[in-house]
């Protein structure tokens, strides 16, 4: 576990020095953890455990919207369950649940319990399309159709400076509006 | 349309290569926005106080100033401290004890000294009322600047770091008052500042748990 959380430290480093590909790995790799957190925290509170999918892309994007707060000497697992279980308690609270989650549950979840991942449409898809059009445009076609910025850039006649901008605040007011909803 | 969390994970980090600010730096710069509104409201409705000169060779005028500068950075330190998730208040809360051992310890100085006035009249002074108004209008667009800076923050517990934001503004505040408040005695500073920083830290506790989420 210990040498888990090492890598996952090593691998924000990298990925905050620019490194994309090692930032890539950083969310495959803590994903399943989170999952199961997710799931198990919505079991013990009665909610049906297909909807935890939402808490983890909600989480996947207050890690990245805030990582900005992780202090880059520190290691990275007390912040990110603590980021996890703020997100897991607040999901639960808006379903009416007053439960308190111990953060033991993410530090102990176990890698060789990655539960696959739900089919249930999710939050994040059906906020999508409230977004302005130009946001949503560039976040489909990074996300659904796996284009890169330079070809989303091309595709709809914009800088790569701007595919980028529309990108972050894409991310961030799909953030914002998962959190108002 | 629909995003699966294996394309959420493709998008976060196509955006790898954005750069965001530390939360000090957004605070700094919202409160150096926001000063110049609360200085503008006490240059125009208030001044300072006409005798500063010599107001400054006394202990207690200037012990004010300690006080609530000390205030106004502990509620800074703990705050930027209480915008990263994992923070726990413990280890930071003794920054509060700063500003608070300053006036104890100007309490007892003022009660060993030969005083002009009796001591309730000390502590009641003139001003109660313009100090209780004074700091919390004073604090707003320094408490709003702050909520600004500390969004930009992950607060695990928004209603604490908001009543950080709400101690950091009625220092800054009350530091500008002090310079226009003619009494002196700690112990109207105990009393009424206090009273007054207490109303601007409930307020930044309320606005906190709404505005400080993340």
């Amino acid at each position: 576990m210990r040498e888990r959380e090492d890598e996952w430290t090593g691998l924000m480093r990298l990925a905050m020095e620019g490194d994309g590909a090692a930032y890539h790995r950083l969310f495959k790799a803590i994903t399943p953890v989170l999952r199961a957190a997710a799931r198990r925290g919505f079991s013990r509170a009665g909610q049906p455990v297909d909807q935890s999918e939402d808490i983890v892309q909600d989480i996947l994007l207050a890690v990245h919207l805030k990582r900005h707060t992780w202090d880059a000497n520190a290691p990275l697992a007390p912040w990110l369950f603590a980021i996890a279980r703020n997100k897991l308690i607040d999901a639960l609270r808006r379903r009416g649940r007053r439960v308190f989650v111990d953060i033991d549950d993410f530090a102990e979840t176990l890698a060789d319990q990655p539960p696959a991942e739900t089919a249930s449409p999710s939050e994040v898809a059906a906020q999508l399309q409230t977004l302005p059009a130009r946001q949503r445009d560039v976040l489909q076609s990074i996300a659904v159709e796996s284009a890169s910025i330079k070809d989303t850039a091309k595709k709809f006649s914009m800088s790569e400076g701007a595919v980028r901008v529309a990108l972050h605040r894409g991310l961030a007011s799909l953030t914002a509006k998962l959190r108002g909803q | 349309m629909r995003m699966d969390t294996d394309q959420l994970i493709n998008t976060l980090a196509a955006d790898n290569a954005h750069r965001s600010r530390p939360v000090s730096f957004v605070l700094t710069l919202a409160l150096l926005a926001a000063a110049p509104i609360s200085i503008l409201m006490f240059v125009t409705e208030m001044g300072v106080r006409p005798d500063v000169m010599t107001a400054m060779h006394n202990p207690f005028f200037d012990l004010k100033f300690a006080v609530t500068l000390a205030l106004a950075a502990a509620g800074i330190t703990i705050s930027l401290h209480l915008a990263r998730p994992e923070a726990s208040l413990r280890g930071f809360v003794w920054l509060l004890a700063i500003p608070a051992g300053l006036l104890v310890a100007g309490i007892s100085g003022e009660m060993m000294m030969p005083q002009r006035l009796p001591m309730m009249t000390r502590l009641v002074g003139s001003n109660s009322k313009v100090c209780l108004t004074a700091v919390p209008l004073l604090s707003l667009p320094l408490l709003a600047a702050s909520l600004i800076g500390l969004r930009h923050g992950a607060p695990a517990r928004p209603a604490v770091a908001g009543a950080m934001a709400g101690l950091l503004s009625s220092g800054l505040a009350a530091t500008l008052y002090a310079s226009n408040c003619t009494d002196d005695s700690p112990l109207f500073v105990a009393t009424w500042y206090t009273l007054a920083t207490a109303v601007v830290t409930a307020i930044g506790a309320l606005a906190g748990s709404r505005v400080l989420r993340f």
